[in-house]
């Protein structure tokens, strides 16, 4: 089943890709070919494979449970928020949140959880700003 | 003779203390990464890219850096499979089945600087292949026009269909996602914008190293969380390791199993599309087939763990090959190299080793010198790697993912890269769970314009005649190979791939 939904959203997303190919303003000044051509050809190929992969689906593949795929989601919104935040937060900070949450998820206890926590921000901040000299997103602190 | 003295030149300019220095630091890392089940050569190379950026390398130290890593993620692979059963990465599949039943009786050491040597065989002998096969490819490669590069991508995606997936309508869609997103931003050709949605930072494309790390590297982080799989696979266990060094015997026994899938992994890597994990699968079942009389393979033979070494080995050499002299990589690894080659404006094909000779002799050199490294590390010094294994990855992947956005924060600057980023690696997650392949995808964000201005350059010198991709004997020759690349693995493939995939789990989509 999962391969049928698959091949039908990679058919859709070939006709999405069609539109937005025919949108294309062409400029007066075009070659033989345009801009257009090479988009079209492959959005037959991503409608072909598509159209193929929803006839002859592969074995279903292993699934997780709902709250595994929720901690996977859990874990894209915290990456996100970070994302959002480094140039907020500062490096230091926002590294640490997040390097804490993902030990705490993949199992670790309270003190480990703050260990690599703080062990990654400062380890990359010292590695790679101080001594490397890389400049990473400094907050209101300065770092 | 002239091209010793070019391997001179390259010896002059990777004997410098940086290069050493960081060819050193490529081998450790490369062979912890390949030792850590879970991350590979592509993803440990795809990580350090954009460190290697930031810290303003040229491009001859940062090839160095990381082809070095690749090749020490090559020897790296056997060590948990030999003491754990768990092949560190996908090349090293192959190594579990004898290596493992060698540890059980009591032979880890000997098994362990076995296959250290054997994939020294193989790695230096590929080296050596890729001097002399490279130059002769690069004067083929200058007889190509546009139609003739067209045809030569064609027969890129369809022969890493062949081999990289069990379900070759699978590639081919990768193949066509990965070119389609290659068409976002300004066309190059008549500058006007496509598929950019009024998005400002698109206009310039997207950058082909967010989708990297993305795709391979946050990917993992993903499927770690998913499964929850938080201990160190080495818990619980004793690595004992033994006595180091393998009897004369042993080595005499094995020496012509090395030298023949040396040969056969370099063919293997060679060719488009096929990476170290053929190259390490097809050298066994040769040997197998070859020396086995009495059944004792995969009972802890010494041949069976030095011929899939040697081959992986070797694959990885050969797989250089395509990459540097006609600029399309074999592998899902060099794909990642040629991605490091463009973002540094060094274009590869046979262009490089007239221009830049600096930077393709250099980085030979560096992989003869990267070599005696890795073998004074891999056997000496095995016991400090086997420790590397007890990592528990509740600590080591909050590192990765943490050492992925600071590198791509530290090239742009820009949370909408991060945030893009995170989309690719949610997408790979999707795709993995999919068994789709993601090597055609990297393949197709870096090929994809190069491909298309091909393609619309060969159309327009002819007029407009759409024919002109197809007439020379030389591209007929490519699209005949293409075609038979792409349905040959559908009539008689099927059996050998899902062999070869045999853990046809995630890591099968990253295969190598």
């Amino acid at each position: 089943m999962s391969d049928r939904i698959f091949g039908v959203f990679g058919i859709i997303l070939a006709v999405g890709y069609v539109i937005a190919a025919l949108a294309i303003e062409e400029s007066f000044l075009s070659d033989a070919v345009g801009p257009k051509a090479f988009p079209l050809i492959i959005a037959a190929i991503l409608a072909l494979s598509g159209a193929v992969i929803a006839l002859r689906p592969d074995p279903e593949p292993h699934w997780p449970a709902l709250a595994r795929l929720a901690e996977v989601a859990a874990a894209v919104v915290v990456l996100i928020l970070y994302a959002e935040m480094l140039p907020v937060a500062g490096f230091v900070i926002a590294t640490a949140f997040a390097a804490a949450y993902l030990a705490w998820r993949l199992g670790s206890g309270p003190l480990e959880t703050v260990a690599v926590g703080a062990g990654t921000s400062i380890g990359i901040y010292v590695t790679f700003h101080l001594i490397l000299g890389l400049s990473l997103a400094k907050g209101p602190l300065g770092f | 003779m002239e091209l010793l003295a070019n391997l001179g030149d390259g010896f002059a300019i990777a004997l410098s203390w940086q290069n050493i220095g960081l060819a050193l630091l490529g081998c450790f890392l490369g062979t912890i990464m390949g030792a850590l089940p879970g991350l590979g050569p592509s993803n440990g190379v795809a990580i350090l890219i954009p460190l290697a950026f930031t810290l303003g390398l040229g491009a001859t130290p940062s090839l160095i850096l990381l082809t070095s890593v690749y090749y020490g993620a090559m020897y790296g692979g056997r060590i948990s499979s030999i003491l754990l059963n768990i092949p560190g990465d996908e090349p090293a599949m192959m190594t579990c089945l004898d290596g493992h039943p060698m540890a059980k009786k009591g032979l880890a050491g000997e098994a362990l600087s076995l296959s250290g040597i054997a994939s020294f065989v193989g790695a230096f002998l590929a080296t050596w292949g890729l001097i002399l096969l490279a130059p002769q490819l690069v004067k083929i490669a200058l007889l190509f026009g546009p139609a003739e590069y067209f045809a030569l991508f064609a027969l890129a995606f369809m022969t890493l269909g062949g081999v990289s997936s069990t379900n070759q309508a699978k590639s081919a869609f990768a193949a066509a996602l990965g070119l389609g997103l290659a068409t976002i931003g300004v066309d190059t050709q008549t500058g006007v914008p496509r598929f950019t949605f009024g998005e400002v930072h698109l206009y310039d494309g997207l950058d082909f190293l967010v989708a990297i790390v993305g795709l391979f590297a946050l990917s993992e982080v993903f499927i770690f969380l998913e499964t929850r799989h938080g201990g160190s696979d080495a818990a619980g266990r004793k690595l004992t390791i033994g006595k180091l060094y393998p009897p004369v015997s042993m080595i005499r026994q094995t020496t012509p199993t090395m030298l023949r899938t040396s040969f056969l992994g370099f063919i293997a890597g060679v060719l488009p599309g096929a990476g170290a994990s053929l190259g390490s699968f097809i050298s066994y079942s040769m040997e197998k087939k070859l020396v086995d009389k009495e059944g004792t393979f995969g009972t802890g033979d010494p041949r069976g763990v030095a011929a899939p070494e040697a081959g992986n080995n070797a694959a990885a050499g050969g797989a250089l090959v395509p990459m540097l002299a006609l600029g399309v990589p074999g592998s899902g690894t060099t794909a990642v190299l040629l991605a490091v080659l463009l973002a540094l404006n060094i274009t590869p094909g046979p262009l490089l080793f007239s221009q830049n000779p600096d930077v393709v002799w250099g980085l030979i050199a560096a992989l003869f010198i990267a070599n005696f490294m890795l073998l004074a590390m891999n056997i000496p010094m095995v016991g400090l790697f086997t420790r590397v294994l007890m990592i528990p990855s509740r600590i080591l992947m909050p590192i990765v993912a943490m050492v992925s956005f600071v590198g791509i924060y530290g090239i742009s600057g820009s949370t909408f890269d991060l945030l893009v980023m995170i989309g690719f690696g949610v997408m790979g997650w999707v795709l993995r769970k999919l068994d789709v392949p993601l090597v055609p995808i990297i393949l197709g964000t870096l090929l994809g314009n190069s491909m298309e201005n091909n393609l619309r350059r060969a159309v327009t010198i002819d007029n407009g005649n759409w024919w002109t991709l197809a007439d020379s004997p030389l591209s007929i020759t490519l699209w005949a190979i293409a075609i038979i690349g792409f349905v040959l693995p559908l009539i008689v493939g099927a059996r050998v791939k899902a062999k070869m995939h045999q853990r046809r789990d995630e890591e099968g989509a990253i295969s190598d």
